[in-house]
Order: structure tokens, then C-alpha cells, then sequence
């Protein structure tokens, strides 16, 4: 049960964005342009998925796991065994490129602590042909997702169990974006 | 030296923000509203919760400005060492020991919040209001601290530059502003 009184039928951090919207604001702007926007990054929308879910799962964090996962897939059209093997944590069995792997390494260290990245991680994400920006991308979207995490968990909000549930977020966020209203999901206890 | 090509002018975070601008907006203005916005908690109360997520991720450049903000705001720099060093002696009310403890745990993992944890946070009279900004500010600075860190942005050693930091970020707060760190 969620820590504070949190509208039904809407799952994780889209409850938070009920209770505040105040909040929920800059934090939509904020994954748009970090991870939808096709302009904004030379990575694609799809690998800046693959970073939010593998960050997620690092974090333990089932809903953001599940949803960005989802939203991967449809973005990766319908690559459905990439984006398992990331949700298993198995970056290097991953079919990726060998610098998706070498920024999916680097965000992992930005999910312990931005301490823990070191200068022969940024090099080897360099040598695989990473450049200033794509590393810049790939610590802010770890970063960001170490605080929807935290937000989403830290207030125990309600994580669906079945699948499609997320199937039909991630399709409708891999399309849409994430500005426009979440459809409700009604809660079975 | 920084992993990606800063402005030397702009250390810690000021120069990550300066670097891409378009996801510096939205940071800073949820930032604004968590800590400057209208709430119960004071702004003071606020920076405090910056400060001690910060000081668990072993942030140093995030931990010295939210401390210089934290004191500049409550008038006292006795508080936020207290907060930092001996969070259960540190003169800070029981609802806001409550919820530094709250941050404290949301700092390492959300799932480390605990019923019993909110159960005594509402017995010293938060609101639901308050809880959602305690969890949302610790988690906002779950992203910082790993943003300047995971960029080896520069930090200052002298203890005077997060005075100047603090002081702006009193009477500027978070939005972009021109000639923001002009005083830096």
C-alpha cells in the first residue's frame, strides 16, 4: 500500500503525477527531452530506453523496469530479446553494439554512486566511439532514473503484476511520448 | 579533471547545467519549486534534506553547497554539522528528524522506507504533502550527486566559494538567471 493517499487506477509514478502536478511537470519535460525527443541526442530513443531499464533493474525498481523495457521494446521495433536480456542484467549477452555496452557499463557505475565511474570506464566507452554528449546522455539518464526510482519506490507506489499492463503503457508511450494523459488500469487486489 | 569538456568558469554542477541546457531547464525548475516553493517546510528545512542526501552519496560538492545554503537560510551553521554528524542530537524538530531519517533511507533505496519510518513521521504530524516532497527532494538529489560525480566535475577546495554559492543560491534560487554566477 502506498505511504500517502495516492489516486486508484493509476500505477507507479503516474499516481505521483495525480497526487502533484505541480511536480510532475518539468519531470515529464524532463524524460522527453532526454529520452523521446529524436533531435535531442545522437543516441536513439531506443538505447536511451535501454538505459533507463537497465538502471531500473539495477535499482530493483519493478514498475520503471517494466514500463521503460516496454517502451524500449516498441521503440526498438519489437526487439523483445534485447530488452530481456537487459532486465536480466546481462548486458554483454545483449545483441547491442559494443559501445551500447560500454555506456550500459557506465551507467551501472552511475547506479552505485558517480564515484564509482572511473576514467578507464569513460575511455572505453571513447575507444567503442562514444563521444562527449552520448556520455553526458548516458550519466543523466542513469542519474535520472536513480530519482524516478527512488520517487516511485520510496513512496510505495502500486507496481501491476500482469504484463500487458505494461506492454500497453510501453506502446503508448513509445508512440505518444510522455506528455500526454496516462488511461486508467483498473487495480484487481 | 571532468570525463566531457566544462566551462572552467562553472565547477560542480553550475557547469554540467551550462553543458546541456535543454535537461537543465526542467532540473532546475523542479528544483525550484521542492525547495523554494510554497510548503510547510521552511526552505531551511528543505536544504537540510539536500544536505544529508548528499553527504550519504559522499557528494562533496553538492554536500558543501546545500550546508552553505542550509546555514545562510536558517541563520545558524551549527544545525545542518549537527544533521550531518549526530542526526540524533541535531536541533531540529521531531518531525523534521522523521524525515531526514526518511531521506536518509530514500538516499541508499526507495524500498528502504519503512511503514514503521512513516508511522513516525505522521505521529509527529506530517502531512501527506510533506512526505511526497521529503521522498521527491532526496530522490532530485540522487540525481545531482550522481550527475557531478559520475562527470568528475571540478570541486573547490576553498571553503569561501560555497559561501558565495549558498548566498546565491538564497537570494537567486534555482531558476537561470543572467549573470547568475557572476558573484561566484
Amino acid at each position: 500500500m502506498p505511504h500517502i493517499d495516492l489516486p486508484g487506477d493509476y500505477p507507479g509514478i503516474r499516481s505521483l503525477f495525480m497526487f502533484s502536478p505541480v511536480t510532475a511537470l518539468p519531470l515529464n519535460n524532463l524524460v522527453q527531452t532526454l529520452l523521446h525527443d529524436t533531435e535531442t541526442s545522437t543516441l536513439t530513443p531506443g538505447e536511451r530506453e535501454l538505459i533507463a531499464t537497465y538502471t531500473s533493474s539495477l535499482n530493483n525498481c519493478k514498475y520503471c523496469a517494466n514500463t521503460h523495457g516496454a517502451i524500449a521494446k516498441y521503440q526498438l521495433n519489437g526487439n523483445a530479446d534485447v530488452v530481456q536480456h537487459i532486465l536480466q542484467q546481462d548486458v554483454e549477452g545483449a545483441s547491442i553494439s559494443d559501445k551500447m555496452k560500454a555506456l550500459l557499463n557506465v551507467a551501472a557505475k552511475v547506479q552505485l554512486s558517480g564515484k564509482s565511474v572511473t576514467a578507464a570506464d569513460i575511455a572505453r566507452s571513447k575507444k567503442e566511439g562514444a563521444t562527449d554528449k552520448e556520455i553526458h546522455d548516458t550519466v543523466l539518464i542513469a542519474a535520472a532514473f536513480c530519482m524516478f526510482n527512488r520517487y516511485v519506490d520510496g513512496l510505495a507506489t502500486w507496481a501491476p503484476e500482469d504484463d500487458s499492463v505494461y506492454d500497453s503503457i510501453g506502446k503508448q508511450r513509445a508512440s505518444e511520448g510522455y506528455m500526454t494523459k496516462p488511461f486508467i488500469v483498473k487495480q484487481t487486489s | 579533471m571532468p570525463y566531457i569538456p566544462l566551462s572552467e568558469k562553472l565547477p560542480g554542477i553550475t557547469g554540467l547545467l551550462d553543458y546541456r541546457k535543454d535537461t537543465a531547464l526542467p532540473i532546475r525548475e523542479l528544483t525550484q519549486i521542492l525547495l523554494r516553493g510554497e510548503s510547510t517546510l521552511t526552505e531551511g528545512e528543505r536544504e537540510l534534506i539536500a544536505t544529508v542526501v548528499s553527504y550519504g552519496n559522499e557528494c562533496a560538492f553538492c554536500t558543501a553547497a546545500h550546508t552553505a545554503a542550509a546555514d545562510v537560510l536558517l541563520g545558524d551553521t551549527n544545525i545542518a554539522e549537527l544533521v550531518k554528524h549526530d542526526p540524533d542530537h541535531s536541533p531540529v524538530s521531531d518531525k523534521m528528524r522523521a524525515l531526514l531519517n526518511i531521506a536518509r533511507a530514500v538516499q541508499k533505496n526507495g524500498k528502504l522506507v519503512t511503514p514503521a519510518m512513516v508511522a513516525e513521521a505522521r505521529a509527529q504530524g506530517t502531512t501527506d504533502r510533506e512526505l511526497h516532497d521529503t521522498v521527491l527532494i532526496a530522490a532530485l538529489f540522487s540525481l545531482y550527486n550522481r550527475y557531478v560525480d559520475g562527470l568528475d566535475s571540478v570541486t573547490p577546495t576553498e571553503p569561501a566559494f560555497y559561501d558565495r554559492l549558498g548566498t546565491i543560491l538564497k537570494d537567486k534560487g534555482y531558476l537561470p538567471s543572467e549573470n547568475r554566477y557572476a558573484a561566484l
